[in-house]
């Protein structure tokens, strides 16, 4: 029997902003399936281990579907945003399947190292533009921002130039702070432009995933409306905000450790990996991949009941030392860094890592050659990083070059 | 070594073409896993066990001589 230790609050403190919080590693070690307490009063599980968040992402009778009694809402207005999604990312198979495969043929490895020119192009010109600003510009707002904003909004044929609209979207949806009203509001805002952009794209159709999707599975009735609004939602949020935390949070630790930094320059070969070690090392997927238990399941010797709750920390899964060694230790040479879960397990794994990957690859692979005095602007202490965010990064990041 | 995919599981990640891509396409139609090599030889084994353990839907099995 594994013990319970005291009910914590979630989410929890970080202490280091590049650690998970410093509870975590005590949980996993004496009760890596721990009851929370979250805002709304209910205690779910808190997962902690690499194996049995492998186990609960993987089994078939853990749901995902966010309007299940028990489905463990971690922030107020993100319930609203979730419960209304009707993306495959919120949907248990089989009708899960039957819609992601609507989009797996955009993000193969092979389409995506066609667009790698694109994404190089993309990265050199920012650098370009980045860098004739003064000194001490902000990196997120003028280089790891439009990155992927551009990238996500050419592929799938939403124009470039309404990314305040959006972006301020995605801040309203995944913020702590946001209220159930404001995130309904935006959602609705949300809404009515990517209808009125599917109105578009039926009139004049374009080279892009919209214009595809509209042509392929709305016109001949495999997929309503409604659930198209929110696929295309999915992949313009996910497609930007996740990678330019990532980007910019993958920067600061390269410049915050020169040793592994030094490395990748030497030897661009280890690019990849080094990738992967930044993906485990930021888990910026911070506030957990949720589940709730359809029927009782046991988790390697532990019962979870039907209508409990389980958020897997990504993050404490990646600091899990029983698979990565030292796991607190930015090693980008570690073997088995592409082992770690940054982008989810099972069926909901993030559709597209591939093209997160390239993006990650051409950004560490470039900046630190053609920029190599890159450095923070600013004293460590002063930068704000976001906890207070469904995706973790820093809110800021001055850089001189 | 012997591999069998299952196309009804596998959620089109690309893990397994990220790791070895003389063993593992996609199809262009759906991004779905295309076996193209089920006996490979020994120096392809150590990336088409990787692409199996990474394999988020567990769609590939190793049948291990």
């Amino acid at each position: 029997m594994r013990s319970e230790t005291q009910e914590r609050f979630y989410p929890m403190d970080r202490g280091n902003p590049f650690n998970p919080p410093e509870d975590y590693a005590e949980l996993r070690d004496k009760a890596p399936l721990s009851r929370v307490r979250l805002w709304d009063g209910t205690h779910p599980y808190l997962a902690t281990r690499f194996a049995d968040i492998k186990v609960v992402l993987s089994h078939p009778r853990f749901s995902c579907e966010p309007n299940r009694e028990g489905f463990p809402h971690v922030l107020e207005g993100r319930m609203v945003a979730d419960k209304a999604d009707r993306s495959f990312l919120r949907l248990d198979p089989p009708e899960h399947d039957r819609l992601r495969r609507m989009v797996t043929k955009e993000f193969t490895v092979r389409k995506v190292e066609q667009l790698r020119p694109r994404i190089q192009e993309t990265v050199d010109r920012l650098i370009e533009s980045y860098t004739s600003l003064p000194q001490g510009a902000d990196f997120v707002e003028h280089f790891s921002g439009p990155l992927p904003t551009e990238i996500i909004t050419y592929l799938l044929g939403v124009p470039f130039e309404d990314h305040e609209f959006f972006h301020r979207a995605t801040r309203i949806q995944f913020g702590s702070k946001s209220s159930q009203a404001e995130v309904r509001q935006s959602l609705d805002e949300l809404f009515a432009y990517l209808d009125a952009l599917i109105d578009a794209k039926e009139k004049n159709p374009g080279d892009d995933v919209i214009s595809r999707l509209v042509a392929e599975q709305l016109v001949p009735g495999h997929v309503d409306r409604e659930t198209l609004i929110n696929i295309v939602r999915l992949l313009l949020s996910a497609g930007h905000q996740t990678t330019q935390n990532m980007t910019a949070l993958g920067v600061l630790t390269l410049l915050q450790h020169p040793d592994q930094l030094a490395l990748i320059k030497q030897d661009p070969t280890l690019i990849p990996n080094a990738v992967e070690e930044l993906l485990r090392y930021s888990s910026v997927l911070h506030m957990g991949a949720r589940r709730v238990a359809l029927e009782d399941i046991d988790v390697n010797g532990h019962i979870i009941r039907e209508g409990e709750g389980v958020i897997c920390s990504i993050p404490a899964a990646n600091r899990d030392g029983e698979l990565f060694p030292d796991p607190d230790r930015l090693d980008v040479t570690r073997p088995q860094a592409r082992s770690h879960v940054a982008f989810g397990y099972g069926v909901h794994q993030c559709v597209g890592q591939v093209l997160a990957r390239a993006e990650l690859q051409v950004v560490y692979g470039t900046l630190f050659n053609r920029l190599p005095d890159l450095r923070l602007a600013v004293p460590f202490e002063q930068l704000r990083f976001r906890h207070d965010m469904f995706v973790y990064g820093v809110h800021e990041l001055p850089l001189k070059w | 070594m012997k591999i069998q995919i299952d196309k009804a599981r596998c959620i089109a990640a690309g893990q397994c073409v990220l790791q070895a891509p003389k063993v593992f396409d996609q199809d262009e139609e759906d991004g779905i896993v295309i076996l193209l090599n089920d006996n490979p030889t020994e120096d392809l084994w150590e990336s088409t066990r990787m692409a199996a353990r990474l394999c988020p839907s567990e769609a590939i099995t190793i049948i291990e001589d």
